[in-house]
Protein backbone atom coordinates (compact mmCIF):
# COMPACT_ATOMS: atom_id res chain seq x y z
CA UNK A 1 0.00 0.00 0.00
CA UNK A 2 1.27 3.42 -0.94
CA UNK A 3 0.80 6.12 1.66
CA UNK A 4 1.46 9.77 1.06
CA UNK A 5 2.51 11.85 4.01
CA UNK A 6 2.64 15.57 3.45
CA UNK A 7 3.36 18.69 5.40
CA UNK A 8 0.09 20.09 4.13
CA UNK A 9 -1.91 17.26 5.69
CA UNK A 10 -0.03 17.41 8.98
CA UNK A 11 -0.67 21.15 9.25
CA UNK A 12 -4.32 20.84 8.29
CA UNK A 13 -6.93 22.41 10.54
CA UNK A 14 -8.31 18.93 11.13
CA UNK A 15 -5.31 18.00 13.29
CA UNK A 16 -5.71 21.18 15.32
CA UNK A 17 -9.43 20.53 15.70
CA UNK A 18 -8.83 16.99 17.01
CA UNK A 19 -6.22 18.26 19.48
CA UNK A 20 -8.56 21.00 20.64
CA UNK A 21 -11.67 18.84 21.03
CA UNK A 22 -9.82 15.99 22.73
CA UNK A 23 -7.49 18.17 24.80
CA UNK A 24 -4.66 15.81 23.87
CA UNK A 25 -1.19 16.36 22.43
CA UNK A 26 -1.15 13.86 19.61
CA UNK A 27 2.61 13.95 19.08
CA UNK A 28 3.16 12.59 22.58
CA UNK A 29 2.27 9.16 21.20
CA UNK A 30 5.31 7.03 20.30
CA UNK A 31 3.27 4.12 18.90
CA UNK A 32 3.99 1.48 21.55
CA UNK A 33 0.67 -0.19 20.74
CA UNK A 34 -0.42 -0.80 24.32
CA UNK A 35 -3.83 0.77 23.65
CA UNK A 36 -4.55 -1.67 20.83
CA UNK A 37 -3.17 -4.62 22.79
CA UNK A 38 -5.68 -4.13 25.60
CA UNK A 39 -8.72 -2.90 23.65
CA UNK A 40 -11.65 -5.32 23.94
CA UNK A 41 -13.11 -4.03 20.67
CA UNK A 42 -10.13 -4.43 18.30
CA UNK A 43 -11.68 -7.53 16.76
CA UNK A 44 -14.34 -5.35 15.16
CA UNK A 45 -12.16 -2.38 14.26
CA UNK A 46 -10.85 -1.63 10.77
CA UNK A 47 -8.04 0.55 12.11
CA UNK A 48 -6.64 -0.04 15.59
CA UNK A 49 -6.57 2.57 18.38
CA UNK A 50 -2.82 3.25 17.93
CA UNK A 51 -3.44 3.70 14.21
CA UNK A 52 -6.23 6.15 14.96
CA UNK A 53 -3.68 8.24 16.86
CA UNK A 54 -1.09 7.89 14.06
CA UNK A 55 -3.61 8.94 11.41
CA UNK A 56 -4.63 11.89 13.58
CA UNK A 57 -0.98 12.96 13.98
CA UNK A 58 -0.48 12.86 10.22
CA UNK A 59 -3.77 14.48 9.28
CA UNK A 60 -5.34 11.48 7.56
CA UNK A 61 -8.75 13.06 7.77
CA UNK A 62 -10.76 10.96 5.32
CA UNK A 63 -9.37 7.68 6.66
CA UNK A 64 -10.45 8.63 10.16
CA UNK A 65 -13.84 10.09 9.30
CA UNK A 66 -14.73 7.03 7.25
CA UNK A 67 -13.41 4.50 9.77
CA UNK A 68 -15.60 1.98 11.53
CA UNK A 69 -13.32 1.99 14.56
CA UNK A 70 -14.56 5.30 15.95
CA UNK A 71 -18.09 3.87 16.24
CA UNK A 72 -16.97 0.54 17.67
CA UNK A 73 -15.18 2.24 20.58
CA UNK A 74 -17.51 2.31 23.59
CA UNK A 75 -15.34 4.60 25.75
CA UNK A 76 -14.45 1.87 28.24
CA UNK A 77 -11.19 3.73 29.03
CA UNK A 78 -8.98 0.63 29.12
CA UNK A 79 -6.59 2.31 26.65
CA UNK A 80 -6.61 5.61 28.58
CA UNK A 81 -5.59 4.05 31.87
CA UNK A 82 -2.81 1.97 30.30
CA UNK A 83 -1.17 4.54 28.03
CA UNK A 84 2.42 5.09 29.27
CA UNK A 85 2.32 8.63 27.90
CA UNK A 86 -1.00 9.50 29.54
CA UNK A 87 -2.75 10.11 26.24
CA UNK A 88 -6.50 9.81 26.42
CA UNK A 89 -7.23 7.76 23.34
CA UNK A 90 -10.97 7.58 24.09
CA UNK A 91 -11.08 11.39 23.98
CA UNK A 92 -9.40 11.36 20.55
CA UNK A 93 -12.02 8.86 19.32
CA UNK A 94 -14.72 11.18 20.68
CA UNK A 95 -13.16 14.17 18.93
CA UNK A 96 -13.29 12.38 15.55
CA UNK A 97 -16.91 11.38 16.17
CA UNK A 98 -17.74 14.96 17.15
CA UNK A 99 -16.30 16.34 13.90
CA UNK A 100 -18.91 14.24 12.07
CA UNK A 101 -21.77 14.66 14.52
CA UNK A 102 -21.40 18.43 14.51
CA UNK A 103 -22.11 18.31 10.78
CA UNK A 104 -25.24 16.31 11.58
CA UNK A 105 -23.77 13.10 10.24
CA UNK A 106 -25.50 10.90 12.81
CA UNK A 107 -24.32 7.34 13.24
CA UNK A 108 -27.63 6.11 14.59
CA UNK A 109 -30.83 7.34 13.00
CA UNK A 110 -33.38 7.48 15.75
CA UNK A 111 -36.29 7.73 13.33
CA UNK A 112 -35.29 4.42 11.75
CA UNK A 113 -35.44 2.48 15.01
CA UNK A 114 -38.71 0.63 15.36
CA UNK A 115 -40.91 1.07 18.41
CA UNK A 116 -40.13 -2.55 19.20
CA UNK A 117 -36.36 -1.93 19.05
CA UNK A 118 -36.71 1.00 21.39
CA UNK A 119 -38.96 -0.86 23.82
CA UNK A 120 -36.61 -3.86 23.95
CA UNK A 121 -33.73 -2.01 25.59
CA UNK A 122 -33.65 -0.03 28.87
CA UNK A 123 -33.65 3.80 29.00
CA UNK A 124 -29.99 3.83 30.05
CA UNK A 125 -29.00 2.13 26.75
CA UNK A 126 -31.05 4.45 24.55
CA UNK A 127 -29.97 7.67 26.21
CA UNK A 128 -26.27 6.80 26.24
CA UNK A 129 -26.41 5.54 22.65
CA UNK A 130 -28.11 8.69 21.38
CA UNK A 131 -25.72 10.89 23.35
CA UNK A 132 -22.73 9.20 21.76
CA UNK A 133 -24.02 8.56 18.26
CA UNK A 134 -26.35 11.42 17.36
CA UNK A 135 -25.89 15.17 17.10
CA UNK B 1 -27.30 6.98 59.39
CA UNK B 2 -29.08 9.20 56.87
CA UNK B 3 -28.13 9.03 53.17
CA UNK B 4 -29.26 11.11 50.17
CA UNK B 5 -29.99 8.86 47.25
CA UNK B 6 -29.94 9.53 43.50
CA UNK B 7 -31.66 6.65 41.63
CA UNK B 8 -31.38 7.51 37.91
CA UNK B 9 -33.71 6.44 35.13
CA UNK B 10 -33.30 2.68 34.87
CA UNK B 11 -33.48 1.99 38.61
CA UNK B 12 -37.16 2.92 38.39
CA UNK B 13 -37.93 0.54 35.53
CA UNK B 14 -35.81 -2.32 34.17
CA UNK B 15 -33.56 -2.30 37.23
CA UNK B 16 -36.26 -2.13 39.90
CA UNK B 17 -34.68 -5.32 41.25
CA UNK B 18 -31.48 -3.32 41.86
CA UNK B 19 -33.34 -0.56 43.71
CA UNK B 20 -35.75 -2.67 45.76
CA UNK B 21 -33.05 -5.08 46.92
CA UNK B 22 -30.77 -2.19 47.89
CA UNK B 23 -33.46 -0.37 49.85
CA UNK B 24 -34.38 -3.51 51.77
CA UNK B 25 -30.76 -4.39 52.54
CA UNK B 26 -29.97 -0.86 53.70
CA UNK B 27 -33.06 -0.84 55.93
CA UNK B 28 -31.77 -4.01 57.56
CA UNK B 29 -28.40 -2.31 58.00
CA UNK B 30 -30.02 0.65 59.73
CA UNK B 31 -29.56 3.21 56.96
CA UNK B 32 -32.25 5.84 56.41
CA UNK B 33 -32.31 6.35 52.62
CA UNK B 34 -33.79 9.63 51.40
CA UNK B 35 -34.46 9.86 47.69
CA UNK B 36 -33.70 13.27 46.20
CA UNK B 37 -36.66 15.36 45.12
CA UNK B 38 -36.90 16.45 41.47
CA UNK B 39 -33.87 14.51 40.31
CA UNK B 40 -33.26 14.34 36.55
CA UNK B 41 -31.17 12.25 34.17
CA UNK B 42 -27.45 12.40 34.99
CA UNK B 43 -26.57 12.46 31.30
CA UNK B 44 -25.62 8.73 31.33
CA UNK B 45 -22.22 9.30 29.74
CA UNK B 46 -19.58 11.85 30.69
CA UNK B 47 -19.00 14.20 27.79
CA UNK B 48 -15.42 13.84 26.56
CA UNK B 49 -15.17 16.84 24.23
CA UNK B 50 -13.36 19.73 25.90
CA UNK B 51 -15.83 22.39 24.75
CA UNK B 52 -19.02 20.44 25.43
CA UNK B 53 -20.00 22.03 28.72
CA UNK B 54 -23.72 21.97 28.00
CA UNK B 55 -23.88 18.24 28.59
CA UNK B 56 -22.56 18.64 32.12
CA UNK B 57 -25.62 20.65 33.17
CA UNK B 58 -27.79 17.63 33.87
CA UNK B 59 -25.31 16.35 36.44
CA UNK B 60 -24.82 19.73 38.07
CA UNK B 61 -28.56 20.17 38.47
CA UNK B 62 -28.70 16.92 40.42
CA UNK B 63 -25.86 18.06 42.66
CA UNK B 64 -27.82 21.26 43.29
CA UNK B 65 -30.79 19.11 44.36
CA UNK B 66 -28.46 17.48 46.91
CA UNK B 67 -27.54 20.89 48.32
CA UNK B 68 -31.23 21.86 48.43
CA UNK B 69 -31.91 18.73 50.47
CA UNK B 70 -29.37 20.01 52.99
CA UNK B 71 -26.96 17.14 52.35
CA UNK B 72 -23.26 17.19 51.52
CA UNK B 73 -23.03 13.81 49.82
CA UNK B 74 -25.14 11.69 47.51
CA UNK B 75 -25.24 7.94 46.98
CA UNK B 76 -25.75 6.27 43.61
CA UNK B 77 -26.24 2.61 42.72
CA UNK B 78 -25.86 2.68 38.95
CA UNK B 79 -22.23 2.59 37.79
CA UNK B 80 -22.98 4.95 34.90
CA UNK B 81 -24.65 7.56 37.12
CA UNK B 82 -21.78 7.23 39.60
CA UNK B 83 -19.19 7.77 36.87
CA UNK B 84 -20.97 10.68 35.19
CA UNK B 85 -21.95 12.58 38.35
CA UNK B 86 -18.53 12.11 39.91
CA UNK B 87 -16.56 13.08 36.83
CA UNK B 88 -18.62 16.20 36.24
CA UNK B 89 -18.17 17.11 39.89
CA UNK B 90 -14.40 16.62 39.69
CA UNK B 91 -14.25 18.61 36.48
CA UNK B 92 -15.99 21.69 37.86
CA UNK B 93 -13.98 21.51 41.08
CA UNK B 94 -10.75 21.63 39.07
CA UNK B 95 -12.01 24.14 36.52
CA UNK B 96 -13.84 27.16 38.04
CA UNK B 97 -14.06 28.89 34.64
CA UNK B 98 -16.16 26.07 33.25
CA UNK B 99 -18.34 26.08 36.35
CA UNK B 100 -18.97 29.78 35.89
CA UNK B 101 -19.98 29.24 32.25
CA UNK B 102 -22.27 26.39 33.27
CA UNK B 103 -23.93 28.64 35.86
CA UNK B 104 -24.84 31.11 33.15
CA UNK B 105 -27.09 28.47 31.62
CA UNK B 106 -28.78 27.76 34.94
CA UNK B 107 -29.72 31.21 36.16
CA UNK B 108 -33.10 29.93 37.35
CA UNK B 109 -31.42 27.71 39.95
CA UNK B 110 -31.49 29.18 43.45
CA UNK B 111 -28.32 27.50 44.65
CA UNK B 112 -24.98 28.34 43.01
CA UNK B 113 -23.09 25.06 42.93
CA UNK B 114 -19.48 25.11 44.13
CA UNK B 115 -18.37 21.54 43.71
CA UNK B 116 -18.93 20.78 47.38
CA UNK B 117 -21.08 17.64 47.17
CA UNK B 118 -19.40 14.26 47.53
CA UNK B 119 -20.58 11.66 45.00
CA UNK B 120 -20.42 8.15 46.41
CA UNK B 121 -21.32 4.70 45.24
CA UNK B 122 -23.24 2.34 47.49
CA UNK B 123 -20.16 0.11 47.62
CA UNK B 124 -18.18 2.94 49.23
CA UNK B 125 -20.90 3.43 51.83
CA UNK B 126 -20.86 -0.30 52.61
CA UNK B 127 -17.06 -0.54 52.71
CA UNK B 128 -16.17 2.72 54.47
CA UNK B 129 -19.14 3.76 56.63
CA UNK B 130 -20.93 0.56 57.57
CA UNK B 131 -17.82 -1.61 57.03
CA UNK B 132 -17.79 -5.14 55.68
CA UNK B 133 -16.96 -6.65 59.06
CA UNK B 134 -20.13 -5.18 60.56
CA UNK B 135 -22.14 -6.39 57.55
CA UNK B 136 -20.74 -9.89 58.10
CA UNK B 137 -22.04 -9.83 61.67
CA UNK B 138 -25.55 -8.97 60.48
CA UNK B 139 -25.84 -11.82 57.99
CA UNK B 140 -29.03 -13.77 58.67
CA UNK B 141 -28.86 -16.12 55.71
CA UNK B 142 -25.26 -16.85 54.65
CA UNK B 143 -24.73 -17.50 50.94
CA UNK B 144 -23.00 -20.81 51.64
CA UNK B 145 -21.76 -22.86 48.67
CA UNK B 146 -22.73 -20.17 46.19
CA UNK B 147 -19.95 -19.55 43.68
CA UNK B 148 -20.22 -15.90 42.61
CA UNK B 149 -18.14 -14.21 39.93
CA UNK B 150 -18.25 -10.44 40.37
CA UNK B 151 -18.25 -8.42 37.16
CA UNK B 152 -17.03 -4.84 37.67
CA UNK B 153 -17.21 -3.59 34.10
CA UNK B 154 -15.72 -0.22 33.22
CA UNK B 155 -17.25 2.70 35.01
CA UNK B 156 -16.82 1.77 38.66
CA UNK B 157 -13.07 1.51 38.23
CA UNK B 158 -12.05 3.73 35.32
CA UNK B 159 -10.68 6.34 34.97
CA UNK B 160 -8.34 6.11 37.93
CA UNK B 161 -9.23 9.53 39.41
CA UNK B 162 -12.77 8.45 40.16
CA UNK B 163 -12.49 4.66 40.38
CA UNK B 164 -13.52 3.14 43.69
CA UNK B 165 -11.00 0.31 43.58
CA UNK B 166 -7.88 -0.90 41.77
CA UNK B 167 -8.53 -0.34 38.07
CA UNK B 168 -6.85 -3.53 36.86
CA UNK B 169 -7.67 -5.89 39.68
CA UNK B 170 -10.64 -4.68 41.74
CA UNK B 171 -11.75 -6.88 44.64
CA UNK B 172 -14.39 -4.86 46.52
CA UNK B 173 -17.34 -6.91 45.26
CA UNK B 174 -15.49 -10.16 45.92
CA UNK B 175 -14.65 -8.99 49.45
CA UNK B 176 -18.32 -8.23 50.04
CA UNK B 177 -19.41 -11.62 48.70
CA UNK B 178 -16.91 -13.30 51.03
CA UNK B 179 -18.37 -11.63 54.16
CA UNK B 180 -21.84 -12.70 53.02
CA UNK B 181 -20.62 -16.31 53.07
CA UNK B 182 -20.40 -16.84 49.31
CA UNK B 183 -17.41 -18.23 47.45
CA UNK B 184 -15.94 -15.44 45.28
CA UNK B 185 -14.76 -16.60 41.86
CA UNK B 186 -12.03 -14.52 40.24
CA UNK B 187 -11.97 -14.38 36.44
CA UNK B 188 -9.88 -12.48 33.89
CA UNK B 189 -12.80 -10.74 32.16
CA UNK B 190 -14.10 -8.97 35.28
CA UNK B 191 -13.26 -5.46 34.02
CA UNK B 192 -13.68 -6.12 30.29
CA UNK B 193 -16.26 -3.89 28.57
CA UNK B 194 -19.62 -5.55 27.79
CA UNK B 195 -20.18 -3.25 24.80
CA UNK B 196 -22.41 -0.86 26.77
CA UNK B 197 -24.75 1.24 24.58
CA UNK B 198 -23.62 -0.60 21.44
CA UNK B 199 -26.47 -2.90 22.46
CA UNK B 200 -28.87 -0.57 20.62
CA UNK B 201 -27.27 -0.56 17.16
CA UNK B 202 -24.85 -3.51 17.33
CA UNK B 203 -26.48 -6.19 19.51
CA UNK B 204 -24.37 -8.88 17.83
CA UNK B 205 -21.19 -7.21 19.17
CA UNK B 206 -22.65 -7.30 22.66
CA UNK B 207 -23.59 -10.95 22.17
CA UNK B 208 -19.93 -11.75 21.40
CA UNK B 209 -18.71 -9.87 24.48
CA UNK B 210 -21.33 -11.56 26.63
CA UNK B 211 -20.12 -14.89 25.29
CA UNK B 212 -16.46 -14.17 26.21
CA UNK B 213 -17.23 -12.70 29.62
CA UNK B 214 -19.68 -15.36 30.78
CA UNK B 215 -17.80 -18.31 29.29
CA UNK B 216 -14.72 -17.12 31.17
CA UNK B 217 -16.64 -16.82 34.46
CA UNK B 218 -18.21 -20.22 34.00
CA UNK B 219 -14.87 -21.85 33.18
CA UNK B 220 -13.62 -20.66 36.57
CA UNK B 221 -16.56 -22.36 38.28
CA UNK B 222 -19.03 -19.49 38.67
CA UNK B 223 -22.68 -20.44 39.14
CA UNK B 224 -23.91 -16.87 39.05
CA UNK B 225 -22.43 -13.53 37.94
CA UNK B 226 -23.11 -10.43 40.02
CA UNK B 227 -23.11 -6.93 38.53
CA UNK B 228 -23.47 -3.31 39.63
CA UNK B 229 -24.63 -1.56 36.46
CA UNK B 230 -28.08 -1.74 34.85
CA UNK B 231 -26.60 -1.60 31.35
CA UNK B 232 -24.11 -4.39 32.07
CA UNK B 233 -27.00 -6.33 33.61
CA UNK B 234 -29.11 -5.93 30.50
CA UNK B 235 -26.26 -6.90 28.18
CA UNK B 236 -25.04 -9.87 30.19
CA UNK B 237 -28.52 -11.15 31.04
CA UNK B 238 -30.99 -10.28 28.26
CA UNK B 239 -28.46 -10.49 25.44
CA UNK B 240 -27.85 -14.15 26.37
CA UNK B 241 -30.76 -14.80 24.01
CA UNK B 242 -28.70 -13.52 21.03
CA UNK B 243 -25.52 -15.06 22.48
CA UNK B 244 -27.05 -18.55 22.52
CA UNK B 245 -28.21 -18.11 18.92
CA UNK B 246 -24.74 -17.05 17.77
CA UNK B 247 -22.62 -19.46 19.81
CA UNK B 248 -23.86 -23.04 19.88
CA UNK B 249 -21.63 -24.06 22.80
CA UNK B 250 -22.85 -21.22 25.03
CA UNK B 251 -24.37 -22.17 28.36
CA UNK B 252 -26.63 -19.67 30.09
CA UNK B 253 -25.65 -18.19 33.46
CA UNK B 254 -27.96 -16.25 35.79
CA UNK B 255 -27.00 -12.59 36.29
CA UNK B 256 -27.93 -10.81 39.52
CA UNK B 257 -27.20 -7.44 41.09
CA UNK B 258 -24.80 -7.72 44.01
CA UNK B 259 -27.50 -6.04 46.09
CA UNK B 260 -29.91 -8.91 45.48
CA UNK B 261 -27.38 -11.26 47.07
CA UNK B 262 -26.82 -8.73 49.85
CA UNK B 263 -30.58 -8.52 50.43
CA UNK B 264 -30.90 -12.31 50.63
CA UNK B 265 -28.07 -12.44 53.19
CA UNK B 266 -29.70 -9.64 55.21
CA UNK B 267 -32.89 -11.67 55.42
CA UNK B 268 -35.05 -9.71 52.96
CA UNK B 269 -38.04 -11.51 51.50
CA UNK B 270 -38.38 -12.56 47.89
CA UNK B 271 -40.62 -9.57 47.12
CA UNK B 272 -37.58 -7.28 47.54
CA UNK B 273 -35.60 -9.22 44.93
CA UNK B 274 -37.92 -8.76 41.93
CA UNK B 275 -36.62 -11.96 40.34
CA UNK B 276 -39.32 -11.61 37.67
CA UNK B 277 -37.22 -8.96 35.89
CA UNK B 278 -34.48 -11.37 34.79
CA UNK B 279 -34.09 -13.07 31.42
CA UNK B 280 -32.15 -16.06 32.75
CA UNK B 281 -34.14 -17.11 35.79
CA UNK B 282 -31.94 -17.17 38.91
CA UNK B 283 -34.68 -18.87 40.99
CA UNK B 284 -33.74 -22.53 40.31
CA UNK B 285 -30.15 -21.90 41.47
CA UNK B 286 -31.20 -19.83 44.51
CA UNK B 287 -33.77 -22.51 45.48
CA UNK B 288 -31.24 -25.28 45.08
CA UNK B 289 -28.92 -23.40 47.47
CA UNK B 290 -31.77 -22.86 49.94
CA UNK B 291 -31.61 -19.10 49.56
CA UNK B 292 -35.23 -18.45 48.55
Amino acid sequence: MRTNISRKKIRDDFVKKIEELSGQKLLACYQCGKCSAGCPAVGEMDILPNQVIRYAQLGFKEELLESKAIWVCASCYTCNVRCPKGIKIAEVMEAVRQVLLRKRRDHVEVSKLSAEDKASVPAIALISNFRKFTS
Amino acid sequence: MKVSYYPGCTLKSNAKNFEDSTLCALRELGVDVQELRRWNCCGTVYSLATDDLMRHLASIRNLIRVKEAGADSVMTLCAMCYNTLKRVNEKVKADPDSLQKIHKFMDEEKVAYRGDVKVRHLLELLREDIKFEAIGKKVKKPLHNLKVASYYGCLLVRPKEIGLDDMENPTVLDDLMAVLGAEPVDFPYKTECCGAYQTVDKPETVADRTYSILTSARSRGAEVVSVSCPLCAFNLDHRQKETAKKHSDFKKVPIVYFTQLLAIAMGCGEEALRLDLHYVDPKPLLRQKGLI
